[in-house]
């Protein structure tokens, strides 16, 4: 019996020939994660350890992103806390502001993440890099704090789950869709525990941007990761970026699956996921009549030069509804000056938008766009809980930036062909 | 382990348990007075130390932050019961020393309000208001081991200690 990607990586970094679903396993990680929330914490417990070094200062990366520029004083100790320690232990790859970016938009930019290598972060959308066909998983603070002592973690081997996707996307579906898809069909526990293995010649049709995009909604329906193989694409992108030696892994044919699902492109179109479950999905031409009041165009989602080009496509030369306050925020320092060079940004701002510096604010009701009792969001963002944008009376709509973009313009949510026509 | 269950729905997410808005603090003393703010706002006035969570699938989903099993195990829930758990959570839980059984027959027996007494070494559920017992699988020897040394940070102390 061959093995999955995942399998492949993960015995690999157990220094074993096979590793089998469900066995338990102690991996060597090639690098761990934390950000301004979950890196305290696990400073905390790390200091309780009781060792004096981090494992490998190299392979440590904190990005202060999440209520970073500093939202209040509270947050303000919790950044200076991971600052401290990023300087007592000469930690590398610490990112302050100016440099720092959405984490998951950051590190496969600053070739932090490279295939074949094993990734943990105290986030749950770590599984964000799978896309690089790397295997990455989100923690909590201990077990970051274990890794960063340690070099190493315990893990249950997942089973793998494949999803297929056939033929051409239609205009304006890109890999946000696709994942919506996939967690509407299967729910938001259908792949609890799971790899989420995605391919196909619509997943080779997608660019690197739409791929991060798939892989980071792994975990929405409970995934322990996502992946793809690495094809050209995947190349190319890291050759631009990584200068080490890295491992190209692809599935055996004759590896075993919990699940194979086969989609055909023609028959998905471009989705929103109504409150409050990402589950809920309804193909756009059948949303019926939402007005909004707010539209969120970015995150470790949908935050990348590919999202903010489609986005401003749509708003170049037209305005946005009076009643709806649009938010932009690039994913990075590089994206958001790229996008500046692009003329992205001023598209934004004559539309009526706001650009936001990187973070990610908005999404889980941290600052920077939170919404009142009763008000509704359309986002690019990936959970549409209760409560998640702010009051929890208030509803948030995740879509496709070009969703976002229509709806911002239209007062309620709208197809990009009914703005463009 | 004993107290009075109080119901959850499936798919609980961790914004439930602890909104983000209150996640500029890592005190447990603070998480815990919002533990469960946005999915039963009375949720803290009406429990009392020692009481039990019992929800329905896929409890703990979304983010991944250790503060939604820290404010539970804070406010004094001495034990949570699921259908399933997630991933991220179930972990997060074990790696902290917050108790919890997956019990699928349990956990949607069990009625708001009964009086549960969890026998964590035998696998056993007693729902001591209608008498019924449910059996559960216990932990893998592995995650004994990090419970038995009281969580993840006295199991890896223990471990480093041992090769140096």
């Amino acid at each position: 019996m061959g093995m999955t990607i995942a399998e492949k990586i993960l015995a690999a970094h157990a220094g074993k020939a096979r590793v089998v679903p469900g066995e338990l396993i102690t991996a060597k990680v090639d690098l761990v994660l934390g950000n301004d929330i979950t890196a305290p914490v696990a400073i905390k417990e790390f200091e309780r350890l009781g060792v004096e070094t981090v494992f490998d200062r190299d392979r440590i990366a904190l990005v202060p992103d999440h209520f970073v520029p500093n939202k209040d004083i509270k947050a303000a100790e919790q950044a200076r806390l991971m600052r401290e320690f990023a300087r007592k232990h000469q930690i590398t790859h610490y990112f302050e502001v100016g440099q720092m970016g959405i984490e998951h938009c950051l590190l496969p930019e600053q070739g932090l993440v490279a295939p074949g290598e094993l990734i943990i972060g105290a986030d749950s959308h770590t599984c964000t890099y799978g896309a690089l066909g790397a295997f990455a998983t989100g923690v909590g603070s201990t077990d970051m704090a274990a890794a960063m002592a340690t070099g190493e973690l315990w893990f249950k081997v997942p089973a793998s789950m494949k999803f297929i996707f056939h033929g051409e996307p239609k205009p304006w579906v890109g890999g946000k869709d696709l994942i919506l898809h996939i967690i509407g069909d299967i729910g938001v526990d259908g792949a609890t525990y799971m790899a989420m293995e995605f391919a196909g010649e619509g997943i080779a049709a997608l660019s690197m941007d739409g791929r991060f995009t798939m892989c980071n909604m792994a975990i929405e329906a409970g995934g322990k990761a996502g992946i793809i193989a690495p094809d050209a694409k995947t190349i190319a992108y890291v050759k631009e970026r990584v200068d080490r030696e890295y491992e190209i892994y692809e599935s055996d044919k004759d590896a075993a699956y919990a699940l194979v699902k086969e989609y055909d492109l023609a028959t998905i179109e471009p989705l929103v996921a109504f409150p409050h479950k990402p589950e809920n999905t309804r193909p756009i031409s059948q949303v019926g009549h939402v007005p909004i009041d707010q539209a969120v165009i970015g995150s470790c989602t949908n935050g990348r030069m590919e999202d903010l080009r489609i986005a401003a496509k749509i708003l170049e030369g037209r305005k946005v509804d009076p009643r709806v306050r649009l938010i932009v925020i690039p994913g990075t320092q590089a994206i958001y000056l790229e996008a500046m060079e692009e003329g992205l940004i001023k598209t934004f701002i004559e539309a009526g938008g706001v650009v936001s510096t990187p973070t990610c604010g908005p999404c889980l009701g941290g600052y920077m766009g939170i919404l009142a009792a009763g008000e509704r969001c359309v986002s690019t963002t990936n959970r549409n809980f209760v409560g998640r944008m702010g009051h929890p009376q208030s509803e948030v709509y995740l879509a496709n930036p070009a969703v976002a973009a229509a709806s911002a313009i239209a007062g309620r949510l709208a197809s990009p062909e009914e703005i463009l026509g | 382990m004993r107290g009075k269950a109080w119901k959850f729905r499936d798919d609980v997410n961790t914004d439930e348990i602890i909104p983000a808005r209150y996640l500029n603090t890592s005190d447990p003393k603070e998480l815990a007075r919002h533990c469960m703010e946005d999915i039963d706002p009375q949720f803290m006035e009406k429990m009392s130390p020692g009481d039990i969570i019992v929800a329905g699938k896929n409890f703990g989903c979304g983010s991944s932050r250790e503060h939604a099993p820290v404010a539970i195990k804070a406010a004094g829930v001495s034990c949570v019961i699921a259908e399933s758990f997630a991933r991220i959570f179930y972990r997060n839980a074990v790696n902290i020393g917050l108790p919890i059984m997956e019990a699928k027959e349990g956990a949607s027996k069990i009625r708001e309000g009964d009086i549960i007494r969890v026998e964590p070494e035998e696998g056993k559920i007693i729902n001591e208001t209608t008498g019924e017992e449910y059996q559960v699988a216990p932990f893998p020897p592995f995650m004994q081991a990090i419970i038995a040394q009281g969580g993840l940070i006295n199991y890896v102390r223990a471990r480093v200690g041992e090769s140096r």
